[in-house]
């Protein structure tokens, strides 16, 4: 059998927004900064080239029905509400939405953004991710962030007025971080919000100016023990709160993940759109990686020209699905089912990877491979060292 | 053509202890007689190979065609033979005195006769060469002339009275060495018209003449044209070439005997051209060949392998020239448990190891992993055969070991009076036995026997320590003793690196046991799974380190717009494992591979 059978598994859909205020000095996304943003021309094309990937999926009756929209960035709070409502019209008339649909917007808590979320909401949006980052004064400078802490606090009261579900960002293993400030932030965080956190640790990205000043010394991070250490404390700290480590660096009130972003790290399809946007996409049985432009202008000319900014596919074979499903699973704590693994790749888990690193993780209790339940996944110390485990286990 | 008659031939090595200024002498004698220019001239530019440059020592011996127009009114052909001065190298030293009737000794005057002073002049004395002692550097304050005679009369025992005094930095005095160089060396003696018998001094490989020979005429003559018999192997080669380095290579119709020069002969195999054959006239062969010298007897080895085993080809083939350029190294293939194919080498000491590993790397863009040094342990088995155990992994059962012996030298140690109660400590740690102590003038001449495996590895470094370099040191080997020797294991989560392992005394086995499984916690990263090493005799262990898993290895973010680059990622990480030495589940880095096997022992 060559290829997985997407059709009965419904689609996600992301839609990137490649403009920021100002670039933040860790981030090594695909945001930019312009005098001007050109919220027209990017709204019409993100519009343009939804309906032209629509196009390329068959008849409407043939197109999957989508069960999550994410609007991400760039900060996508900067974009005309009525682009984000004319991208869910879109999306409602093209492919059909489920009942249960999911719609996040990516905003950060400026009074500006603020000030436009009941648009957002009205839009149709009813997920918010706010980029909070921190709660500390001295912090939200080194990381170079528009906001400030009340602004921060204000904004979350805002969306919790109009919206049911809301998570927000913050960045730590700062320099300088100990475990009691971090426990204080933390706590003080999860009195804010009650179903959704990312509690990413700060890293190095090559090419953003934080690497240079890294490089030049001007900072130190926590050394790989004491990152571990403020890992562990992090999952003690939002369990007594009531929320679990669903994937490494995601907490949620169990039902209250982010079905989106389980798309991805489930290895489901979905289409994304706009500069830099990749997707995932099974065709007549083979699964394509996408990927469009990344400049912003350059793209949005291919869109104005031709209808859309994508380079060529890659058809991913099996061996490559099968890296994907398991570099992207075992982030998860459900971890992956094997039976899902092999109706997606075509390949068994045991092909899949080297059996004597398999049969060693498991006795250092670093995966769980259940019998009954046909379940692989990793333990938390197991995730916590998740890159050279998939280095070693993965074929 | 050159038709010099043997009156006007002066061949002649220059020998010193280390930098005491040979290479810069030569130098000078090259542009006093004029063959190079100014604007050609370089310093020390003999040492022609980068390494030689970088380090600024003479790796090896250089040969020089000179004229010089005497104050006699004659003009003299001289051969000059640059050598080097570190004790590893003597053997470069010994085949070029045997080129030569005389020998050009060089004194640095502000430090004195050091130890290879002494070898390389004893060298010279038994190949019954005239010497001429010249006082080097003459324009350093230190320099000490009179007291520098003394030493030479006193501690050598040959004439110095007349040593001529030059600084080879400055030019002082060069036209004197020319001027003992003449008078002083005797011509060589030859019949031209005797049968041939040349002696294949050395021979190297140059990419683009291919091998290039270099000879000494003694009897007959050698023409281009010619066919020449190899006696020792009976090979017969057409000679297309012939010439003299003046520096530069420049072809002659013929050398005459007495002559020094090279020929190229479209040799392709290495085993062709070994040092100290003859070569003679096929047509008209000499009877006899001429002595030849000792080959020379490696004694340290170690085994090379390819980084990437796909490489191993390439390594012979490298392996094959460099020999061809350096006889005194000798290789043959291996196989490892941990490292796969390569081969055992052996070296006239750790300097020349060290060379030899770079020359394959810059040279021939090799990566390598050499395991530990080990000097050629002899084995009496309980079957009443004798072994020669070139690698510690090879060591039999201990209980098919009837006795095993180990290699000793007599050293020779030249310090200052402040410095000796040090020495002497360490060579008595190093279970050294003294023979002699002489002084001469404030300056003391410990003569030990000592373990050859205790020196090779970092005496040189440790007596240049505890003596602020202010020690010399020379060895020759002086046979082999029964001893109380053992192998140590090294073992990685239970599975022995067959290329770690080592052989030592009895009474050091669990000290450096321990620091070497010390050393490889510190060198060997944290990896996914905990590592024990472990020291072990036979099958008990003696010393044990457990390296811990690692912390934390997980990157933060992860959403659609990364699964491409995450398992491009994936494939380039499973690419450079190639690059790791893989033992069980543990990878351990090639640097750490090396710096294990260098530590100090
Ligand atoms: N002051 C002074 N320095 C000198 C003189 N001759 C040589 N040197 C220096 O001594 C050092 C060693 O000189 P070399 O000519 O390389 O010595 P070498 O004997 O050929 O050394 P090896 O080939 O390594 O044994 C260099 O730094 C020279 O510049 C001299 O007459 N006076
Ligand atoms: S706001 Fe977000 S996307 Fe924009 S620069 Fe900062 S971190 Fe990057
Ligand atoms: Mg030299």
């Amino acid at each position: 059998m060559d290829g997985p059978m997407g059709r009965e598994e419904p689609l996600a859909l992301y839609v990137h927004w490649p403009f920021c205020l100002s670039k933040c000095p860790y981030c090594d996304f695909n945001s930019h900064v312009r005098a001007e943003i050109p919220r027209a021309r990017f709204g019409n094309a993100l519009r343009r080239e939804l309906a032209h990937e629509a196009g390329r999926m068959g008849e409407r009756a043939e197109r999957p029905v989508v069960s999550s929209i994410f609007f991400g960035g760039g900060t996508p709070s900067l974009m005309a509400p009525e682009t984000v409502a004319g991208l869910i019209e879109d999306t409602r008339t093209l492919f059909g939405m489920t009942d249960d649909v999911e719609i996040t917007l990516e905003a950060n808590p400026t009074s500006v953004e603020t000030g436009l979320l009941r648009a957002f909401r009205d839009a149709g949006v009813n997920r918010i991710s706010m980029g909070i980052q921190s709660l500390e004064p001295e912090a939200l400078r080194f990381l170079g962030r528009e906001h400030d802490a009340p602004q921060a606090i204000a904004a979350l009261e805002t969306a919790r007025a109009l919206f049911s579900r809301i998570s927000f960002d913050l960045i730590y293993a700062r320099p300088g971080q100990d475990a009691r400030a971090w426990r204080r932030e933390l706590d003080a965080a999860l009195a804010l919000v009650s179903d959704h956190l990312s509690l990413y640790q700060l890293t190095i990205e090559p090419g953003t100016r934080f690497e240079s000043l890294f490089r030049q010394g001007r900072f130190h991070l926590p050394d790989d023990d004491d990152a571990a250490a403020l890992y562990e404390l992090t999952a003690d700290v939002a369990a007594t709160h009531g929320l679990r480590g669903y994937e490494i660096s995601n907490y949620a009130r169990p039902g209250a993940e982010s079905r989106h972003n389980l798309t991805y790290w489930r290895y489901g399809d979905y289409l994304g759109i706009g500069p830099g946007a990749h997707g995932r996409l099974t065709r007549n049985g083979a699964t394509f990686a996408t990927r469009r432009h990344r400049a912003p202008e350059p793209w949005a000319e291919r869109v104005e020209r031709t209808g859309t900014g994508a380079h060529p596919e890659e058809r991913l074979d099996n061996r490559d699905r099968a890296r994907e499903m398991l570099l992207m699973g075992l982030r998860l704590a459900e971890g992956i089912s094997t039976t899902r693994f092999r109706r997606r790749t075509g390949m068994t888990v045991p092909d899949a990877t080297d059996p004597d690193i398999l049969h060693a993780a498991i006795g250092e209790e670093y995966l769980v491979h259940d019998q009954a339940t046909g379940i692989l996944r990793a333990t938390a110390a197991g995730r916590l060292r998740l890159e050279s485990l998939l280095a070693a286990l993965v074929l | 053509m050159t038709d010099t008659p043997l009156s006007l031939i002066r061949n002649f090595s220059i020998i010193a202890h280390i930098d005491h200024g040979k290479s810069t002498l030569a130098d000078r004698l090259i542009q006093a007689c004029g063959a190079l220019t100014q604007r050609e001239m370089t310093n020390q530019v003999l040492d022609n190979m980068d390494l030689e440059r970088e380090r600024g020592i003479t790796i090896k011996a250089q040969t020089v065609r000179l004229s010089y127009p005497a104050q006699d009114g004659k003009t003299y052909v001289l051969n000059l033979m640059d050598t080097p001065g570190h004790v590893d190298f003597a053997y470069e030293v010994s085949r070029s005195l045997a080129a030569c009737e005389g020998s050009l000794l060089v004194v640095d005057a502000s430090q004195g006769v050091e130890a290879q002073t002494l070898a390389n002049v004893y060298q010279a004395i038994d190949a019954n060469h005239e010497i001429v002692p010249v006082l080097n550097k003459v324009d350093l304050p230190a320099a000490d002339c009179d007291r520098v005679k003394e030493q030479i009369e006193e501690v050598i025992g040959i004439p110095a009275d007349d040593a001529v005094e030059v600084s080879a930095k400055t030019g002082l005095n060069i036209e004197a060495v020319l001027e003992a160089l003449v008078k002083r060396l005797p011509p060589p003696k030859g019949d031209a018209s005797a049968p041939l018998q040349a002696l294949l001094v050395d021979s190297w490989y140059d990419p683009y003449l291919g091998v290039i020979t270099l000879v000494r005429v003694k009897e007959g003559r050698l023409k281009r044209g010619m066919r020449i018999r190899m006696m020792s192997t009976g090979v017969v080669h057409l000679v297309d070439q012939v010439g003299v380095f003046a520096p530069r290579m420049t072809n002659v119709d013929e050398l005459g005997p007495g002559e020094i020069g090279y020929i190229n002969a479209a040799i392709k195999t290495v085993a062709d051209t070994n040092v100290g054959d003859t070569l003679t006239d096929d047509r008209r062969p000499a009877s006899e060949p001429l002595a030849g010298f000792k080959p020379s007897i490696p004694v340290v080895w170690c085994g090379l392998y390819p980084v990437v085993a796909d490489d191993f080809e390439k390594l012979r083939d490298s392996l094959a020239k460099l020999r061809l350029n350096d006889a005194s190294f000798h290789y043959e293939a291996e196989t490892s448990a941990a490292l796969g194919f390569g081969f055992r080498c052996g070296f006239l000491g750790l300097l020349h190891l060290e060379i030899i590993q770079e020359r394959l790397s810059r040279e021939f863009d090799l990566d390598l992993i050499a395991t530990a040094p080990s000097v050629v342990y002899r084995m009496l088995l309980t079957n009443g055969t004798t072994e020669e155990l070139h690698n510690p992994a090879d060591m039999p059962d201990q209980s098919l070991i009837e006795k095993i012996e180990e290699p000793w030298i007599r050293a020779t140690i030249m310090v200052p009076d402040e410095y000796l109660g040090a020495v002497l400590t360490l060579c008595s740690e190093r279970r050294g036995m003294q023979e002699d102590l002489t002084y001469v003038g404030n300056r003391a001449m410990a003569v030990y026997r000592l373990p050859l495996n205790e020196v090779v590895f970092d005496f040189y470094d440790r007596l240049k320590s505890v003596t602020r370099g202010y020690a010399s040191f020379d060895y020759q080997m002086d046979g082999y003793e029964e001893s109380d020797l053992v192998r140590i294991s090294i073992l990685v989560n239970q599975e022995p690196v067959d290329a770690l392992s080592f052989i030592a005394h009895r009474s050091a086995a669990e000290t450096r046991g321990r620091s070497i499984c010390a050393k490889l916690k510190e060198l060997i990263p944290r990896q996914l799974f905990k590592i024990a090493v472990q020291a072990a005799i036979g099958s008990r262990i003696i010393a044990r380190e457990t390296i811990g898993a690692m912390s934390k290895d997980v990157t933060a973010k992860c959403y659609g717009g990364d699964i491409s680059r995450k398992r491009k990622l994936l494939e380039k990480q499973k690419e450079g494992k190639k690059r790791m030495r893989q033992f069980g589940k543990v990878e351990i880095p090639q640097s750490a591979f090396l710096a294990a096997l260098k530590m100090d022992q």
